[in-house]
C-alpha cells in the first residue's frame, strides 16, 4: 500500500510545525522520518495515521494507494500505530492486548473465538514472546513491551505501520537489537511501514529510505547511502554526522579558506572529521593550516583534535596504521587536507566546486 | 551491627506526640461517636427501634435513599463527562469548567440552598412561570434532588481528574487506532482504568448526598414526613428534646459513615494493589 502525502500543513497556535509537506511512499518500503525535535516528523507520521488533522483549507491530502483517506477518521483508516510509550492497555494481559483490535470489530466481520487465540499465538510467536501471554504490561521489561505493542498493531493486519520514535525509551543495547529484529520482521512481512526518529544511526541502518526533515518541511528524500554521501543542504550534511566547518570566500573561481571571513558572501567547506588527512607541509589543492591540540589514540580511530587560524576546534579521525607512519604531538603545526567535502554558499543548498 | 536511624525526638518525645494525637483523636472524633451511640441506646434497643421505625424518621429515611439513588448516578455521569473532558483534551473555557467543578466545594451549602429559592422560589427568577404550570421545585422533592446535586456535583469528577490527567490518552489513541470505536475505547480502556477511582469518588459522593443539611435545609421547607431528609429530621427531633430518638436517627447516619469508611478502605487496598 503506498502512501501519498500531498500539501500538508500544521499548525499549533502561532507554531507552524508543518509547511506545505509533500512525500510519496512507496509500497512496501521501510521508510525513516529522520529530523530533530520541533522538525515536525512525529506530527506528520500522526496526521498519516488520521491520530491529528491537517490545518483545513490548504487543500492537504493523505492518499493510500492513491485513494484518499483524509476524510477517515483513526479508527478507519486501518492503520498499525506503535506509540514511543507503547501505551499497552496496563488492565489487560498481554494476550489480550493483541487480541483487543480484533475483539472490537463489528460482529460481522469478528473471528470466532478459536481464531482469534490462533492468530494472537501467531502473533506471539513473530514477536518471539510466547511465554508472555498472560503477564500484564507492568512485568515486562521495555523492549518486551515495544514487540508486544508491535504484536499488537499488527493483529489488525493494517494497510500501513506506522512507529513513532519505537526505540527511543529504551537503553542502547536493547535498542541496537531491537532495530536489527524490527528490519528482518519487516523482511518477512513487507508491510509499507514509516518509523519517526531522531538517531541518524538508526536511520540509516534500519530504513530503505530516509526523509530528513527540518523546521516543519523536507530537506532530502533519498538511500540512506545516497543522503549519506550526497547530502542536498548543509543541514543534512551536520544532521547525519560530525562535521568541521570552514568559513571561506570565492576567489577567481575557486574557494580560498582563510577562516577569517564570515561575511554574507562567504562560502564554508564542511568536511566529515574521516575526510581529512594531516600533512606535515602544505599541498597543492585546499590545504588549511591548523595547530596540533590533543591526540587519542584510545579506540578504534585516532581522534585528533586541532585549532585552525582562527582558534576554533577541528577534529581529525584516521586509522591507527596512517597515525603510526606518521605520528603528531600536541603542538606542531600541520596541514589539513580534505579528501571529500562539500562547499555550501549563502543558501542551504550545495555549490558545486573544482579544485 | 545493623545502625537504625537516629531518631530526633529520643524516646519520650515519640511517646509524647503519640499521646497527643491519640487524646486528640479521641477527644474530637471517637468519644462523639461513642456519645451518639450512647445516648441514641440510652432507653434500651427497644426504644431505639421504635426511634427509627416512627412514620416521620421512616418517611425521612426513605427520602434521604430517594435522593440519593437519583443524585448518585447522575453526578457520577457527569463527573466522569466532566473529567474526561477536562483530563483529555485541551479546549479553549477548560480552565473556566475547571473552576465550575469547583464551584460548590467554594460556595457555603447554605448559600448554595439560597441560590435556588432565588431561582425556583415564589418570587425568584422562574418562580411565576412554575406557578403557571404549577410546578414546585422549592420545599419540595426536585429541590432537594437539585441542591444535593449541586453539592456533591465535585465528588466524582475531583477524584478522577487528577488520576485520568496523569494517565494520559495515549492507550485511548492506541485503542482508537485498533478500529474501537469512541464508546468501546470509553468501555474497554478509559473506565477499567479509572474504575477504582471511580468507586472512590461515588462512595465520597454517596456519603454527603446522605449527610447533607445546609443547603437541603434551606430549600426542603422542613415539612414533617414530606420534605425531610434524615439530617433534617435529627434536627428537628433535637429541637423537639426528643434526645433519645434525635441521637437514634444520628446513629444511623454514623452507621453509614462507618460503612463508608470501610468501604473506602477497601476501594483504596484494592486499587493500590491494582496499581502495584
Amino acid at each position: 500500500m503506498s502512501i501519498t502525502i500531498q500539501n500538508i500543513s500544521k499548525t499549533f497556535g502561532s507554531f507552524q510545525a508543518l509547511n506545505n509537506v509533500s512525500l510519496e511512499v512507496p509500497s512496501g518500503g521501510l521508510t525513516a522520518l529522520l529530523g530533530p525535535s520541533g522538525s515536525g516528523k512525529t506530527t506528520l507520521l500522526r496526521i498519516v495515521a488520521g491520530l491529528e488533522s491537517a490545518d483545513a483549507g490548504t487543500g492537504g491530502k493523505i492518499l493510500f494507494d492513491g485513494l484518499p483517506v483524509t476524510d477517515n477518521p483513526v479508527n478507519r483508516r486501518q492503520v498499525g500505530f506503535v506509540f514511543q510509550h507503547y501505551a499497552l492497555f496496563r488492565h489487560l494481559t498481554v494476550f489480550e492486548n493483541i487480541a483487543f483490535g480484533l475483539r472490537v470489530k463489528p460482529r460481522a466481520e469478528r473471528l470466532s473465538r478459536d481464531a482469534i487465540r490462533e492468530r494472537v499465538t501467531e502473533l506471539l510467536k513473530l514477536v518471539q514472546l510466547e511465554q508472555l501471554a498472560q503477564r500484564f504490561p507492568a512485568q515486562l521489561s521495555g523492549g518486551q513491551r515495544q514487540r508486544i505493542a508491535l504484536a499488537r498493531a499488527l493483529a489488525i493486519q493494517p494497510k500501513v505501520l506506522l512507529l513513532d520514535e519505537p526505540f527511543g525509551a529504551l537503553d542502547a543495547q536493547v535498542r541496537a537489537e531491537l532495530r536489527r529484529w524490527l528490519r528482518h520482521l519487516h523482511d518477512t512481512i513487507h508491510v509499507t511501514s514509516i518509523f519517526v526518529t531522531h538517531d541518524q544511526e538508526e536511520a540509516l541502518e534500519v530504513a530503505d529510505s530516509i526523509v530528513v526533515m527540518n523546521k516543519g518541511g523536507i530537506e532530502q528524500v533519498g538511500a540512506p547511502n545516497e543522503v549519506f554521501q550526497n547530502p542536498a543542504t548543509e543541514f543534512v550534511m551536520k544532521f547525519l554526522g560530525d562535521v568541521n566547518v570552514f568559513h571561506g570566500r570565492i576567489h577567481n573561481d575557486a574557494p580560498v579558506f582563510t577562516d577569517e571571513l564570515k561575511d554574507a558572501n562567504g562560502v564554508r567547506l564542511l568536511v566529515r572529521p574521516h575526510d581529512l588527512t594531516v600533512q606535515l607541509y602544505p599541498g597543492t589543492g585546499i590545504s588549511l593550516p591548523a595547530q596540533v591540540y590533543r591526540v587519542l589514540t584510545a579506540g578504534p580511530l585516532v581522534k585528533i583534535e586541532l585549532l585552525n587560524s582562527q582558534n576554533n576546534l577541528v577534529q581529525v579521525h584516521i586509522p591507527h596504521d596512517v597515525y603510526q607512519a606518521m605520528p603528531v604531538k600536541p603542538g606542531q603545526q600541520v596541514y589539513l587536507v580534505p579528501k571529500e567535502s562539500r562547499l555550501y554558499g549563502n543558501g542551504n543548498e550545495r555549490i558545486e566546486y573544482v579544485i | 551491627m545493623k545502625e537504625h536511624p537516629k531518631q530526633t525526638g529520643g524516646f519520650w518525645g515519640n511517646l509524647a506526640l503519640c499521646a497527643a494525637a491519640l487524646a486528640i483523636m479521641g477527644l474530637l472524633i471517637v468519644l462523639p461517636l461513642l456519645v451518639v451511640l450512647k445516648e441514641a441506646f440510652a432507653g434500651g434497643v427497644r426504644l431505639w427501634l421504635a426511634s427509627v421505625t416512627d412514620q416521620d424518621a421512616l418517611s425521612a429515611i426513605w427520602l434521604t435513599l430517594g435522593v440519593t439513588a437519583v443524585v448518585v448516578p447522575l453526578n457520577t455521569v457527569f463527573g466522569v463527562a466532566a473529567a474526561w473532558a477536562i483530563a483529555k483534551f485541551r479546549f479553549k473555557g477548560r480552565s473556566l469548567l475547571l473552576s465550575l467543578v469547583d464551584l460548590p466545594f467554594a460556595v457555603s451549602p447554605v448559600v448554595a440552598g439560597l441560590i435556588f429559592i432565588l431561582l425556583f422560589g415564589r418570587h425568584g427568577w422562574l418562580g411565576t412561570w412554575l406557578s403557571e404550570h404549577h410546578l414546585r421545585v422549592v420545599f419540595a422533592l426536585p429541590g432537594i434532588i437539585l441542591a444535593t446535586l449541586f453539592v456533591t456535583f465535585p465528588f466524582v469528577a475531583r477524584e478522577l481528574i487528577p488520576l485520568m490527567t496523569e494517565q494520559g490518552s495515549e492507550e485511548e489513541q492506541a485503542a482508537l487506532s485498533l478500529g474501537a470505536t469512541g464508546w468501546q475505547t470509553f468501555a474497554k480502556v478509559t473506565l477499567p482504568n479509572i474504575k477504582w477511582g471511580l468507586l472512590y469518588g461515588i462512595i465520597l459522593c454517596n456519603a454527603r448526598a446522605m449527610g447533607e443539611f445546609g443547603a437541603v435545609s434551606v430549600v426542603s421547607g422542613h415539612i414533617r414526613g414530606e420534605t425531610s431528609t434524615l439530617p433534617l429530621h435529627v434536627e428537628v427531633l433535637y429541637n423537639e428534646y426528643s434526645f433519645t430518638a434525635a441521637f437514634a436517627c444520628a446513629s444511623l447516619l454514623s452507621g453509614l459513615a462507618i460503612v463508608t469508611l470501610v468501604l473506602k478502605t477497601i476501594v483504596e487496598l484494592k486499587g493500590a494493589r491494582d496499581a502495584a
